[in-house]
């Protein structure tokens, strides 16, 4: 059985990153540019770490599944991105970033990741600005900041609401920078179905070209997956259509660990879901939060004319309203981190106080802020995402309140990386969300961003380094290995069942029932009973995917459908590997809630004798169960407390 | 197909002749205006004499001829440019919201084309005494040629001046989006100054435009 | 809500396509105009015929991806939006809506309503970055901003990578694309530095990639998802005439 090593450098926390970079291996200039290396995914991670690779002068082949690079789902990011910088002078440091991180994160994210995240946070600021970010800024012409749940010090940077669209073109200039000088070479329209070993370390990937159909193997020294999360195993989540877990799935199956893979992100902020035709959620930025204020009505009797239509949200008086978050959190208010809120939305929805035709719904009211600031500053602030809620529901935000539900919105989980963020099988590294290791059960908002980037700019291309310097004597791989040849034939089998099933229900109804499966019993909360149902069910639609799914067309050419089912087919074991992770923990934290594990007054509650570790699983055998891995969890540096955002 | 020059150099080279052939036009008008502000052709044609014979003039309607040419094999490799880049059209035409002349500067520019052959052969060699004979006046005690009956008989033409006053009206639309074009092609653009330079356009087309149709009316119907 | 759609549909680049009708029925006015495509793919799928191939990703109006010439303007009949944020409720019950991919030479049809847009990405490449490694940079507030300038270069820098611009234009001109970026980085010191050189390379391969002359119609800025503004080509034309002339 391989065993777990994070390879965490000894010394006090603040210093081990310093002292690895001091002793660790580096490659000559002249050899860097024999070492070839593979990166999936253009998005902060990939992007930031491919540019980076490149300017040290390794040989860096990138691989994208949109037209561009520029359009990772990186770019959705509204809010901002967090950082030490201290700037307000209102009492930041790295430690306090540090310990809202593990803090947000209830415990179960790795202390040494966490604390060179916050430590490098910083530089990625500074990186930024550099490559000409407009970052918002006062008038004496120095940045702005912003606060965000979860922390009591405002050190979120943001360009408008379109914070990742700036950092990600940033780091895409960066990249096009290099493509230009011919130092990448770039793929677009691709998309990674397998990873490819030689000798037990990573070697190269299959991938299928998308616009011709045609499978293209490629070998490289070393490959990075920065591929996202797989929010959209439950059909409807806030990831854009085409972001997928295949990627890391296919790692999974070639022996890299998954981990904590029923940690999810349920964002509190989405515009909720308005009928059965509906593709994704919509994110309305957490930034919201700080001047909207969530309420629903006190009275069930009008939660339910509301529903009717025969009331306004106008016309309940304020003393008729029930401000449950400020209710209950009195310390963070609006502001406590998304799994609280979205909890406590779902509570009151259930309890039948929810608004909406629907009843799945609570409102974000701006009138106290608009009252007090005036319209225009609400404007400046958020006009943009105002204008969005708009054009999609039809519905003025500044006459009368938001309409917001709880959705799923990024995954914490993913595949298992030591502190150099490399994967158990060598060679192969994760970045960005694809890989589990900074935000424990819960991510706190503006804090993706700089994951993404502090890996990809700061991290990466020293720990990728550290790998390489031992393989200089390693000559190019030749993609006629037999390695290559057996890998890409799975992957072509695999294709051809999909099209031979020649089935009679989409690949879209197979997706959405997982959906629905993942909703109802892996969701917002979860119980024994309903989990083991999940695996139960996941098992079943599985079976009946591979007898009646329709994919139509051939492997010829541009085939849609057929990227689905592939993507579909992972997505329907990988669903059942979160029941399985979530029926495993027996306890409640962050974004896992399991209904028999809460305070008396609703909160999650920790098992930390039992569960304070990271849940790595191996994959086993098809029908087989996998098989768990224990990474402690030892905090010298933080003392464990249950989460409490009632009093500061 | 590698270009002829950067496509913004040639903008830019077309706007700066934009420039300059609007100033021609304004003087022009102003020296044709003296036909109808005056009660005979006197000053007219005095004016019309110094232009005829001044040397500074002589060489600068060197500089105003390759203005023209400029301006018009510019705007003719720009147009073809565009024409090939987009190889397919639409099946519903585009009904974006825009500048509404600048769709058709090419068609305007053509027609003006024309219509100033016309005019250069009926007046500019007809004065440089190219084609026909003018008659001689005598201005002030000095001999010139008559260009003022020149034009006055033409302007008793009635298709004449139907086609000359259409002309000038396609002449107005071209330069109603020509004016500030030539702005925002030098990149004179600012948030305060653009709204009063499109309004100055829209002025600047109307004046010249009726400044010059106030002529053949005034002849035909006055002299 | 029904609709008559007419389709452009083809194979791929290297074939000719056509027009096709096809009829939805029973739409709702809040679906979004690609949920109501993927009704109909979900159909044609149904029926064992090949699905409309066209772009789209995020679905939230931001990454660019999605790129349809509706009856006649790109991303349909509404302002400020991109063709994932327009919705049914823009159309009358009944109307006949034509969807068409985005033309112009540089763009050419991959499938149906799928185009290339990779010219938009060598233009970048050619020069819209600033020359950085990464490491080794100054402090993020050791050259203060004015902030009048941060917001017009974000303003610029809003920009989606669509494609629209050169879509609505008649000329199939890219100015508001390259100049979105040309500004952005012209109006911050970090950008400035090599703002003269940029200019020329972005335009010099703006132009060898076959897109048409700005004529100054504004039709871009009026189809601009991201509203971005034509000062921003003003200023484009300003840099290239300094960098010229200097």
């Amino acid at each position: 059985m391989t065993k777990l090593e994070s390879k965490v450098p000894a010394g006090p926390l603040a210093e081990k990153w310093t002292n690895y970079k001091a002793h660790q291996n580096l490659v000559n200039p002249a050899n860097k540019r024999k070492i070839d290396v593979i990166v999936i995914g253009t998005g902060l991670a990939g992007g930031a770490a491919a540019a980076s690779l490149s300017e040290l002068g390794f040989n860096v082949s990138v691989f994208c599944i949109q037209d561009s690079p520029r359009r990772a789902h990186s770019i959705a990011a509204q809010g901002g991105i967090n950082a030490a910088k201290n700037y307000p002078n209102d009492g930041d440091s790295i430690y306090r970033l540090f310990y809202d991180t593990i803090k947000g994160g209830d415990y179960r994210a790795r202390e040494s990741n966490v604390y060179r995240l916050a430590e490098v946070s910083n530089n990625i600021i500074d990186q930024c600005v550099a490559q000409g970010v407009p970052f918002a800024r006062e008038y004496g012409g120095l940045l702005d900041n912003r606060s965000f749940g979860g922390a009591l010090v405002s050190r979120t940077f943001y360009a408008r609401g379109q914070t990742g669209q700036q950092l990600l073109l940033g780091a895409y200039s960066a990249l096009s920078k290099q493509i230009g000088k011919g130092a990448v070479k770039m793929y677009t329209r691709r998309e990674m179905l397998d990873v490819v070993k030689i000798d037990g370390k990573a070697r190269g990937v299959i991938v299928r070209n998308l616009v011709d159909g045609k499978l293209e193997r490629h070998a490289a020294h070393a490959v990075l997956l920065a591929t996202g999360g797989y929010g959209n195993v439950f059909f409807l989540s806030t990831n854009a259509m085409t972001s997928n877990g295949s990627a890391a799935w296919r790692a999974y199956k070639r022996g890299a660990f998954f981990a904590n893979p029923s940690f999810v992100q349920i964002h509190p902020t989405c515009i909720p879901v308005h009928g059965d035709y509906q593709s994704k959620l919509t994110l309305m930025s957490e930034s919201l939060r700080n001047d909207g204020r969530i309420w629903v009505p006190k009275k069930k009797e009008d939660a339910e004319k509301i529903q009717k239509g025969q009331l306004k949200p106008t016309q309940i008086p304020e003393e008729e309203r029930d401000y449950y978050l400020e209710r209950r959190y009195p310390a963070f208010g609006n502001l406590v981190p998304r799994d609280v809120a979205s909890r406590a939305a779902k509570e009151r929805c259930d309890a039948g106080f929810g608004v909406g035709s629907t009843g799945l719904a609570v409102y974000l009211d701006f009138k106290s802020a608009i009252d007090r600031l005036g319209k225009n500053v609400i404007e400046a602030r958020y006009g943009n995402l105002f204008q969005m809620y708009e054009k999609i529901v039809d519905e003025n935000p500044y006459e009368t309140p938001m309409m917001i539900y709880p959705a799923i919105h990024y995954t914490m989980g993913g595949t298992w990386v030591d502190y150099e963020l490399q994967s158990t099988v060598p060679g192969l590294f994760v970045g960005g969300e694809a890989n589990f290791s900074d935000h424990g059960a819960n991510r706190l908002g503006a804090s993706a961003l700089m994951q993404g980037l502090s890996d990809g700019y700061f991290v990466l291309p020293y720990t990728m380094q550290n790998y390489l310097a031992d393989q200089i004597t390693v000559p190019r791989f030749k993609t006629d290995a037999p390695e290559f040849e057996k890998a890409e034939k799975e992957v072509q089998d695999r294709i051809n069942k999909l099209l031979a099933v020649k089935g009679d229900h989409t690949v879209d109804s197979f997706h959405r029932r997982l959906g629905l499966i993942m909703w109802d019993y892996v969701g917002m909360a979860r119980n024994e009973a309903g989990l083991k149902k999940a695996i139960a069910d996941i098992k079943a639609l599985r079976k009946e995917f591979w007898q009646h799914v329709k994919v139509p067309g051939k492997n010829d050419g541009l085939n849609v459908e057929l990227e689905k089912a592939l993507r579909v087919a992972d997505f329907l074991e990988l669903g059942e590997l979160m029941a399985y992770d979530a029926l495993n923990r027996n306890e409640s934290s962050g974004g896992h809630f399991r209904e028999e594990y809460q305070t008396p007054d609703g909160e999650a509650m920790r098992d930390d004798s039992n569960y304070m570790y990271v849940a790595a699983w191996e994959y086993n055998g098809d029908d087989k169960e996998p098989v768990l891995h224990k990474e402690p969890l030892i905090y010298e540096n933080i003392e464990v407390k249950q989460r409490n955002y009632k009093t500061a | 197909m590698s270009k002829f020059y950067s496509s913004v150099t040639k903008k830019i080279w077309m706007s700066l002749m934009g420039f300059f052939l609007m100033t021609f036009l304004l003087v022009h008008l102003s020296i044709n205006l003296l036909l109808v502000f005056s009660s005979n052709s006197d000053l007219f044609n005095e004016a019309a004499h110094f232009m005829g014979t001044n040397p500074l003039i002589q060489v600068f309607q060197w500089v105003l001829f390759a203005g023209f040419v400029i301006h018009i094999i510019l705007g003719l490799i720009l147009q073809i440019e565009n024409w090939i880049a987009r190889p397919k059209g639409y099946r519903v035409s585009p009904t974006s919201e825009d500048s509404f002349f600048s769709r058709y500067m090419i068609h305007t520019g053509v027609i003006i084309f024309i219509f100033l052959i016309i005019h250069f052969v009926n007046f500019f060699l007809v004065a440089k005494g190219v084609i026909g004979e003018l008659q001689e006046v005598e201005v002030n005690g000095k001999h010139m040629e008559d260009m003022g009956k020149l034009v006055i008989d033409l302007f008793h033409i009635p298709y004449y001046v139907v086609g000359y006053l259409i002309a000038l009206l396609i002449l107005g639309f071209h330069l109603d989006h020509g004016f500030q074009s030539a702005f925002q092609s030098l990149g004179l653009n600012h948030p305060k100054y653009t709204p009063c330079i499109k309004g100055l356009g829209h002025v600047f087309a109307i004046v010249v435009t009726l400044g010059y149709m106030i002529i053949p009316v005034f002849i035909y119907f006055s002299k | 809500m029904d609709l008559k759609l007419k389709i452009w549909r083809q194979p791929s680049a290297q074939t000719d396509g056509k027009f096709v009708d096809y009829q939805v029925t029973n739409i709702s006015k809040d679906a979004s105009f690609l949920e109501m495509l993927d009704i109909l793919n979900e159909e044609l799928v149904g029926k064992g015929e090949d699905p409309v191939a066209f772009d789209h990703d995020c679905r939230e109006g931001i990454c660019g991806m999605c790129s349809l010439f509706i009856n006649g303007r790109p991303h349909g009949p509404d302002s400020a939006v991109t063709t994932c944020q327009l919705h049914m409720r823009k159309f009358k019950d009944g109307e006949t809506v034509t969807i068409e991919p985005w033309r112009a030479k540089p763009f050419p049809v991959i499938k149906d309503l799928m185009v290339d847009r990779s010219a938009f990405d060598e233009i970048i490449q050619a020069g819209g970055f600033v020359n950085v490694a990464t490491g080794g940079v100054p402090d993020a507030n050791a050259i203060p901003i004015k902030k009048e300038n941060a917001d017009l270069a974000m303003d610029a820098a809003a920009c989606i990578g669509c494609g629209a611009c050169v879509a609505a234009c008649k000329n199939a001109s890219a100015m508001l694309f390259v100049s979105a970026k040309v500004s952005q980085l012209a109006l911050l010191p970090q950008g400035k530095i090599e703002a003269k050189e940029r200019v020329q390379k972005m335009v010099a391969k703006m132009d060898d990639l076959g897109f048409g002359n700005c004529t100054n119609t504004y039709a871009c800025e009026a189809e601009c998802p991201k509203e971005i503004s034509v000062t921003n080509i003003a200023r484009m034309n300003r840099e290239f005439l300094v960098a010229k002339l200097s």
